[in-house]
């Protein structure tokens, strides 16, 4: 089968019409920058409750947004009519925005440079576009699986949910920058529930979003069948698994579980106009500092983190940003070291930097671009250290799967992360499931205590698809990558005795 | 998309159900939903970003019949024109034809004609939020000559919906919903204060007054106090409360408590609920009304999406003031007509908005706080996420300003908390409750932004560890 191109009814939109249309008005006010975003999503939801399809959506949405750059004051509007009249009094409000917000405004933004991408296109790595699926055939296989876990004697409840979005982007800019992008990101989800004499149980399945077709589905970056298989027999033991004791262990963290906590403690960490305090008031703000690069000791020496827009496969993967930057690799923490930051053209221009890696996303035609995460993952370790030397490594401690509950203070410091599973450690081996875990811990503190990197044998990308920020909220996918890893002496909760008085 | 002139919203609605009717469906609602929205932002004593949108979106719920019932095909798209909505139509009964039978199947909703039918969309503009702006100048003057930063959100959007199904029902709702929020920080952001306010329009809104609250709660943090993690007595401030009761309501459906999943369920009693159980001796109700004074929403559903809450085929469904909790014991679960037939419970689709008053509720929060001997006193939570759905156990952040009271005071600050509470449990240990008023969640009023609480004191709130940030 060949490769899917950009789609012919995105290209046959008059695009070339509504930049002449808009970008003629922002010039003639004198506008030192000005963009033409045509954003086109597609998203799409089936969420099966114990194999009948419970809700269905197919949202399409396409708009024109306008943002001007008018002496150091930016200016932005939008709406959903593509057409050259709607682009030209899009273009005036948004100058308007600008000129209303002038004696409101205390720093001139800049923009840091870039060079001209005139005419290019991007389409992300996938074969199988998903809506070309029929929204029937898709349902049918996720009742397949639901009706494989439901046999089992287990299993009371399954939920499922195939997450989709295929996402089209046109940006053209005064310069002279005009891109035309295309991508398709994917999300299954499995959970399986048993009712107990102790209450609901639940185990989900660890397949993560990815930026592919339905190839995924059909088992091309993740075995399906193979994971439906054994959920059954890990909810069968987590019924029957005891309480842990809450204390500090030892944890080895499986990347399933890890890359949550990377998220949150290094991803939102690294942004910079969170460390300026763009984001203060919502998101909040972060403990690195843009003084610290070079200097601030983020983690143990094992620590070495990337940002990037250019995995294959990553859900924040693409070729060029919202502001016409082309995407790049780069490194957040350099052996446990601060090394960088994520930017956008403003606040690289801010802080110094020659140039944006590349961050800036808007997650609709009708929101500004803001600095979004880049895939923010963890390196893995040079040797052929497995999972299980790891765990071999350890006395008394818990081994992590899979994310769960999550939640983090306003700076980045304070976490609290639970897990699909945890499995009690005794004398280098897995002794079986313990559940009501929680572990707690402080960024600089926690990986400061990282120990042990798994190699490349060891390494999953995972990631979300519902990461928040800014105000009006918007809503972005990412994934991370990591190893399995060893943390030495983490506090770990137990939630039942959280919750009692 | 070629320039041709945009079909009005109702006749787009018309035209759709016209074009279900030929294609022989089963049924079909259809919504359209117009939006304005304005918005600014502000950061370091400065604006940052803005924004001027609008946009419409045509929702068919299209019905077929198929072997064992009716399928069902939702879709939405930006339609302009009648042959955009007719082939939308036409692709969205081509999707419930292939469906199997929808487990949520139920008749469209019948009715008549909403006398404010033909009425253009509300709209908004950045008149709305020139009052804003205007005062915004003095605040940022104030903020540096007094060393603080101020930062903070103003937006207002006016959504209009209109719904008509093949029942003969022809329903327009406009909804216009605001919210502002200030947060200030001071001393190198080491200090920090937020307030919100939800509002219909901004005429209710009072920046400098709003600023002055800042300027006051930074006052409070001047003195700097340590406290170890630990249990407190505690007045959570409306802003709270409406975040905890939020967690509350999105998790009471009636089947997820029937099915056993949910803090809701009866525990060791298959299939039963908690429903009529007291969860607290002092007589609070929780509730939801569309015509509840300055919280007035839809008086009907309206839903692109099937959920445990809310049904596509209940469009149109009258969702009527109802009670969740009555003299504090469990008095509703939400249903939808198809959830309502599987668990023998009402039909109760939910109104958007939440509101708790306590008989004989009295005073402000800092009333309560004059009632407290030690102890702390909150301004908002964050980062709210659920532990464990059984007991609806909730782990969570405290942000911009913990109190520690003494002798009915406040006398100083101390460091943000991690905590990991229960909404239902702690109701039980609700020891004051003060007067509803409006109120914005912190967290989860971007979702949700209509909700009246009152200030409660309860005993013994968790704060599991230290929170290091400010």
């Amino acid at each position: 089968m060949s490769e899917p191109g950009l789609d012919a009814d995105f290209l046959a939109l008059p695009l070339t019409v509504l930049t002449d249309a808009a970008l003629q008005v922002a010039r003639a006010a004198g506008a030192e920058h000005a963009d033409l975003r045509v954003q086109r999503m597609r998203g799409g939801q089936q969420v099966l409750r114990d194999a009948r399809l419970s809700a269905a959506t197919d949202e399409l949405t396409v708009g024109l947004a306008v943002r001007v750059l008018l002496a150091g004051v930016w200016g932005f509007a939008a709406t959903d009519e593509l057409t050259a009249p709607a682009a030209v009094a899009t273009a005036h409000r948004a100058i308007e925005m600008a000129r209303i917000s002038r004696p409101l405004v205390q720093d001139r933004v800049e923009l840091a440079a870039e060079p001209v991408h005139r005419d290019v296109r991007w389409i992300s790595s996938y074969r199988r576009d998903p809506f070309e699926i029929p929204a029937a055939q898709r349902a049918a296989q996720l009742a397949d699986w639901a009706g494989t876990l439901l046999a089992s004697p287990v299993v009371d409840h399954v939920d499922l949910s195939l997450n989709l979005l295929k996402e089209q982007k046109y940006y053209a800019d005064l310069a002279g920058t005009s891109i035309r992008q295309q991508r398709v990101l994917i999300e299954p989800e499995i959970r399986v529930l048993a009712v107990g004499d102790d209450g609901p149980e639940t185990i989900r399945s660890l397949g993560p979003p990815s930026a592919r077709g339905w190839e995924y589905v059909d088992g091309d970056g993740w075995d399906w069948a193979g994971e439906i298989a054994q959920l059954p027999g890990l909810l069968a033991e987590r019924l029957h698994a005891p309480s842990v004791t809450a204390g500090d262990y030892d944890l080895v963290i499986d990347p399933s579980n890890l890359w949550l906590t990377i998220h949150e403690s290094v991803g939102h960490a690294t942004e910079l106009d969170r460390s300026l305090g763009y984001e203060a008031g919502y998101a909040g703000t972060s403990f690195a500092a843009l003084d610290g690069v070079g200097r601030f000791r983020y983690g143990s020496e094992l620590m070495t983190v990337t940002g990037d827009r250019t995995t294959e496969h990553g859900c924040a993967t693409i070729g060029f940003d919202d502001e016409g930057v082309a995407t790049r690799s780069w490194n957040l923490i350099s052996d446990g070291v601060l090394a960088g930051f994520q930017t956008d053209r403003a606040t690289a221009a801010r802080c110094g930097f020659g140039a944006s890696n590349g961050c800036a996303y808007a997650d609709s035609a009708l929101t500004v671009p803001v600095q979004r995460m880049a895939n923010v993952s963890l390196a893995a370790g040079g040797e052929r250290t497995s999972t299980e030397d790891l765990i071999s490594s350890v006395s008394d401690g818990l081994y992590v799967v899979g994310d769960k509950s999550w939640s983090i203070d306003m700076q980045r410091y304070n976490f609290q992360f639970t897990a699909q599973r945890f499995y009690r450690i005794r004398g280098g081996k897995l002794a079986g499931q313990v559940k009501d875990a929680a572990y707690q811990g402080s960024t600089p503190a926690f990986w400061g205590s990282l120990r042990g990197l798994g190699g490349a044998g060891t390494y999953y990308l995972g990631g979300a698809s519902n990461c928040g920020k800014a105000q009006p909220g918007q809503s972005a996918w990412v994934s991370h990558g990591a190893p399995s890893t060893l943390f030495e002496s983490v506090k770990v909760l137990n939630t039942r005795a959280e919750g009692s008085r | 998309m070629t320039g041709r002139p945009r079909e009005s919203s109702p006749h787009l609605v018309e035209a759709a159900l016209a074009a279900a009717a030929r294609a022989g469906c089963a049924g079909c609602a259809v919504l359209v939903e117009e939006t304005s929205t304005v918005n600014l932002r502000w950061a370091l004593n400065g604006l940052s970003t803005n924004g001027l949108t609008s946009s419409r979106s045509v929702t068919v719920v299209a019905g077929a019949a198929v072997p064992g019932g009716t399928g069902v095909g939702v879709l939405s798209r930006p339609v302009t024109d009648r042959a955009g909505v007719t082939e939308l139509v036409a692709d969205a009964a081509a999707l419930a034809r292939r469906a199997g039978p929808a487990e949520d199947a139920a008749p469209f909703v019948a009715g008549g004609t909403s006398s404010d039918w033909d009425d253009p969309a509300g709209e908004t503009g950045p008149g709305t939020l020139a009052g804003v702006a205007r005062t915004l100048g003095e605040v940022f003057g104030r903020s540096i000559s007094a060393g603080r930063e101020s930062f903070g959100f103003a937006q207002h959007e006016v959504t209009t919906t209109w719904l008509g199904t093949s029942g003969g029902l022809r329903y327009r709702h406009e909804q216009p919903r605001g919210t502002i929020e200030f947060t200030g920080k001071a001393a190198a952001r080491t200090r920090s204060a937020w307030i919100g306010q939800g509002t219909r329009d901004f005429t209710d809104v009072d920046v400098l007054a709003l600023d002055d609250e800042i300027t006051t709660r930074l006052g409070w943090q001047e003195r700097r106090l340590e406290l170890p993690p630990g249990r407190y007595d505690t007045v959570l401030p409306p802003s709270t409360v409406a975040d905890l009761l939020i967690y509350y309501f999105w998790s009471s459906d009636a089947r997820s408590a029937q099915e056993g999943r949910s803090v809701f369920s009866a525990p060791g009693s298959p299939g039963r609920t908690r429903l009529g159980e007291a969860l607290t001796g002092v007589p609070l109700t929780l509730f939801s009304d569309p015509d509840h004074p300055g919280l007035e929403c839809a008086g009907r559903v309206l839903t692109g999406v099937s959920s445990p809450m809310a049904s596509v085929f209940d469009n149109g469904l009258p969702s009527p003031a109802a009670d969740w909790l009555d003299q504090g014991a469990i008095a509703g679960l939400p249903t939808t007509r198809h959830t309502a037939g599987l668990t023998g419970l009402p039909v109760l689709p939910a109104a958007g908005n939440l509101v708790l008053r306590a008989d004989g509720g009295q005073g402000t929060t800092l009333d309560l706080v004059a009632g407290l001997d030690r102890g702390l006193l909150l301004t908002s939570l964050w980062y709210i996420r659920e532990v464990d759905p059984q007991t609806l156990l909730l782990t969570g952040l405290t942000r911009d300003g913990v109190y520690l009271v003494e002798g009915g005071e406040v006398i100083g600050t101390t460091s943000n908390f991690r905590f990991n509470e229960s909404p239902v449990d702690l109701l039980g240990r609700v020891q004051a409750a003060g007067e509803t008023q409006i109120t914005l969640a912190r967290e989860n009023g971007e979702w949700f932004t209509r909700t009246a609480m009152p200030p409660l004191r309860v005993g013994g709130y968790n704060m599991s560890t230290i929170s290091v940030a400010s």
